[in-house]
């Protein structure tokens, strides 16, 4: 029996003003009366660390929590290139409605418009906050701030700081964070993470947490509750997301009873370095800005083992420039990434693995000089030489796709509250703004959008109808049955006493869902995908190995239980991806293509979000659909050739 | 190649630490020196015995987490590069690898190879940031920051908090660490209301901590993100400022 109802709780009314009109109608919560609430914000990446700090600046007590040993480490720092704003600084022709549309087209028509265009509307405030915070975005000569273009649109919207505005947003709202706690207005916890979600009456009432140094398990009660804990890119286990990023606290949140939609919106990144073995532990990206000079091509011949400058010219394929002569080596990244994969496939794939693709400069050199380029790219090549000992000055890079990003996510209305109340999702770990791919700088927008503006005002709607109720004692029983069910999973994983790592079972769970469930993804695959993924947990689950005490310090305890949820959730993927019978965005089934490859999507029959019920270990889960309805943004065909 | 490893190992903040010896075999070039680790620790748990705990996170050189001392040098042997982006193709066959936790007084050791580094969020709390609560700010292109401010400031500020400049450091000190984010702050016309508070708070609580700067210099050389010295004699300038400045008066330029 279901028990899930989906209200996107969406506005009407002209797009442009249904955020206004919301906000308006939303119930507040008066200055004197926030301090009576407790929230509880679990992450502190660009989503969390704002959030944290936006409602602890509001008066509302919040306790803070991440399993990293300080905020700052969350895996928002390592992203790259920019973040997106409709400033139209650049007198380009931008506005706000421009990036709504790029963002909806460039989603492949599967997210919700009206959380769209309120992204695009924010984004502004966005790049007004982090200045007034001290991000050092790029300047020109003058002093004003400097923008960029990037994949997927034809203004230049990006704000940047070096290669590194990941980190700078990051840093800004860690720091905004730590002022706050300096405060007193928020208690942070530190190498504390989320095991549990605790609902009492189908209402979120707190947290079951452990102390990843005492290994103390331990509950947290809050009024809500916000989950802003990444996306689940490491199912694939080789991704460019960090060792410790995991699905946990969303999956845990599922499994009480929260839908997760889109599992199988996967984005793969087209630039990564390839991996070089067996032992390889993660897959560094290289950025997209690559891809402005730098021509992808693979040798004409099959198995081709000369070195790169002995091919000449005529006997190499420039397959992106072949195939999409209007964007060429800038093709958007699902169909950089798969394209890519075709000629890997046919075994036209370079390197002592044949597993990438060139992106040779010596173009770009020869046209600009090997100053400017080493001036835009420098950085760029040195972390690659470091890595591979090849300068790409002299050898072209080698690259391949990897996972990146994940767009699915816990589902959540316009408000961002997951179907529990009280229980919300914020940045990755929501699946509301970018449909089936996401553009280029787009995530920290979401993210810092969602924590800065979005649930700041959206959470006083549902607060101010808990007025004058204390949060649930953690000596209630819905506390005590959670932390003992923690306790006895500790003691179960440390008591399998098998031969393997976890680390063993989530590379080999990776392989799988990565050749069923990756870049193409087919009937028979998925079908087979849904047979070994069981198999291999249950041998997972009697043959793993945690050594070590369980209180104190244990990595193999911590690895363990996000192991078990990837396997869980790896099954959705495989399950959600045979669903949808279509191609959009990054989901590929080989089964729905033009006669010239391209992905085909279905709108008479898919144009839906696909949230999926939670229904036990094992069984088959509930299908729930939401309708999307394009009202403003018409769908269409994308067409880069 | 095969390596011999004398790895520290400590069961937690109070039991007493020794050396154990390993042996890595089969290491590939290509390896990056946490993976190199990460088939030890393979190997440790195929033999039943506890792996050597150690942290790290994004493995790109930006988060942080890593961080080792690698025959007595913090990062190891290459310069500007933190542990996570050191490949093996920077050892050679036959060698011995001693591996340690960050030595310093300010990071005690929680297990093994890993330290609490909460002293660093501490001197962030007292005064890293710029009071800027979420609102309305004026327009971004409001506030001109003249492009050479803004790169020097972004120089200081790509700083990881790693903690390997106190590490190296033959007084613990954490003078470049502070002083980056002060930099950073205090170079931006955004950063100026609060400037000589700022200073005053975080030196004197990086002072709770912390040791003092002699000036040997070995942070910078061991800074991944090649952080330069200069910012702490920018920072010694404005923390005497700090204490002669009429503060009344910071609108007069």
């Amino acid at each position: 029996m279901s028990t899930i109802t989906l209200d996107s709780k969406v506005p009407s009314g002209p797009i442009e003003e249904r955020w206004d009109n919301h906000r308006f109608t939303m119930k507040l919560v008066n200055p004197a009366n926030k301090r009576k609430f407790t929230v509880l914000v679990v992450g502190t990446g660009l989503a969390g660390a704002s959030a944290a700090a936006t409602l602890a600046e509001l008066g509302y007590q919040v306790k803070c929590f991440t399993f990293h040993d300080s905020p700052r480490r969350a895996h928002s720092i390592a992203a790259q290139g920019g973040i997106n704003a409709a400033k139209n600084y650049k007198n380009d022709g931008d506005s706000i409605y421009r990036l709504f549309y790029d963002t909806v087209k460039g989603g492949d028509f599967r997210a919700r418009e009206s959380n769209v265009y309120r992204l695009a509307q924010v984004s502004v405030n966005i790049i007004d906050q982090c200045v007034a915070q001290g991000v050092p975005f790029a300047r020109e000569y003058g002093g004003l701030l400097d923008n960029r273009s990037f994949g997927g649109a034809q203004v230049s919207r990006t704000f940047y700081a070096r290669g590194q505005t990941g980190q700078q947003l990051l840093l800004g709202a860690y720091q905004a964070l730590m002022q706050q706690v300096s405060l007193g207005r928020v208690e942070l916890h530190t190498k504390t993470e989320l095991l549990d979600v605790v609902t009492k009456d189908g209402v979120c009432v707190g947290i079951v947490t452990r102390d990843l140094v005492s290994g103390e398990v331990r509950s947290w009660s809050g009024h809500a509750t916000l989950l802003a804990t990444g996306g689940y890119g490491n199912a694939f286990y080789l991704s460019t997301n960090a060792m410790n990023c995991n699905v946990t606290a969303a999956w845990r949140a599922h499994k009480k009873g929260a839908a997760f939609a889109n599992p199988c919106y996967t984005q793969i990144h087209p630039t990564c370095i390839p991996a070089s073995d067996e032992f390889q532990s993660k897959l560094t990206l290289m950025s997209e800005s690559l891809r402005n000079d730098g021509r992808i091509w693979v040798p004409k011949k099959h198995d081709d083992n000369r070195a790169p400058d002995q091919i000449p010219e005529d006997e190499r394929d420039y397959y992106l420039e072949r195939r999409y002569p209007s964007f060429g080596n800038l093709a958007p990244r699902d169909i950089a990434s798969r394209a890519a994969k075709v000629v890997v496939d046919e075994g036209r794939g370079v390197g002592p693995l044949k597993n990438g693709v060139y992106l040779d400069f010596s173009d770009a050199i020869g046209r600009l000089g090997q100053n400017v380029v080493f001036e835009r790219y420098g950085n760029l090549f040195d972390m690659y030489e470091r890595i591979t000992d090849e300068d790409p000055m002299k050898v072209p890079m080698r690259i391949y796709p990897a996972s990146h990003y994940t767009m699915g996510g816990l589902w959540v209305d316009y408000n961002l509250m997951t179907n529990i109340p009280g229980l919300y999702a914020l940045g990755e770990a929501n699946f509301s703004d970018h449909g089936a791919n996401r553009l280029g700088a787009s995530a920290l927008m979401q993210g810092l959008a969602d924590g800065y503006f979005v649930v700041p005002y959206t959470i006083g709607d549902y607060l101010a109808g808990l007025l004058g109720q204390a949060p649930v004692s953690t000596d209630d029983p819905a506390f005590a049955q959670a932390e003992q069910g923690i306790r006895d999973e500790v003691k179960r994983w440390i008591s399998v006493g098998g031969t393997k790592s976890p680390e063993h079972y989530h590379r080999e769970l990776g392989k799988l869902v990565w050749e069923y469930c990756g870049m193409a993804r087919e009937r028979n695959g998925l079908e087979k995908a849904l047979t070994e993924i069981p198999a291999l947990r249950e041998e997972f689950e009697k043959n793993v190995r945690v050594l070590g005490d369980p209180d104190g310090v244990n990595q193999s305890l911590e690895k363990v239980g996000r192991v078990a949820d990837f396997f869980e959730l790896g099954e959705l993927m495989c399950r959600d991806a045979l669903m949808r019978e279509e191609s959009c965005g990054g989901h590929f089934r080989v089964e729905h293509q033009t006669e010239e490859g391209e992905a085909q999507r279905d709108d008479e029959n898919f144009s839906f979000v696909g949230a999926w019920e939670y229904t036990g270990k094992g069984n088959v889960p509930n299908l729930h659909r939401e309708p999307l309805v394009f009202e403003f943004v018409k769908p269409t065909v994308r067409s880069y050739k | 190649m095969n390596l011999t490893l004398k790895v520290w190992r400590q069961e937690g903040p109070d039991a007493a630490g020794r050396f154990e010896t390993y042996q890595a075999n089969d290491v590939k070039d290509e390896m990056s020196f946490l993976e190199m680790l990460d088939n030890v620790n393979e190997a440790l748990i195929e033999d039943g015995r506890e792996p050597i705990t150690f942290d790290s996170d994004c493995r790109e050189g930006i988060c942080g987490t890593c961080g080792l001392m690698i025959n007595g040098q913090a990062h190891g042997p290459q310069k500007g590069t933190a542990t996570c982006q050191l490949h093996m193709r920077k050892f050679t066959d036959g060698e011995t690898i001693v591996i340690e936790p960050w030595r310093a007084a300010a990071f005690p050791v929680q297990k093994d190879l890993m330290v609490d580094r909460s002293a660093l969020d501490a001197i962030i709390e007292a005064g890293g940031y710029i009071s800027a609560d979420t609102g309305a700010p004026r327009d971004a292109n409001e506030i001109l920051v003249p492009k050479p401010a803004a790169d020097t400031a972004m120089d200081a500020a790509a700083c990881i908090g790693c903690g390997a400049c106190v590490a190296a450091c033959p007084n613990g000190a954490g003078q470049l660490f502070t002083s980056a984010k002060l930099a950073h702050l205090n170079l931006l016309p955004q950063g100026q209301a609060e400037r000589w508070k700022r200073t005053e708070d975080m030196v004197e609580t990086m002072e709770l901590f912390f040791g003092s700067c002699t000036n040997y210099g070995e942070c910078q050389e061991a800074c991944p993100k090649e952080i330069p010295i200069d910012f702490i004699a920018l920072m010694n300038r404005d923390y005497l400022k700090s204490k002669i400045k009429n503060r009344k008066l910071i609108g007069q330029g």
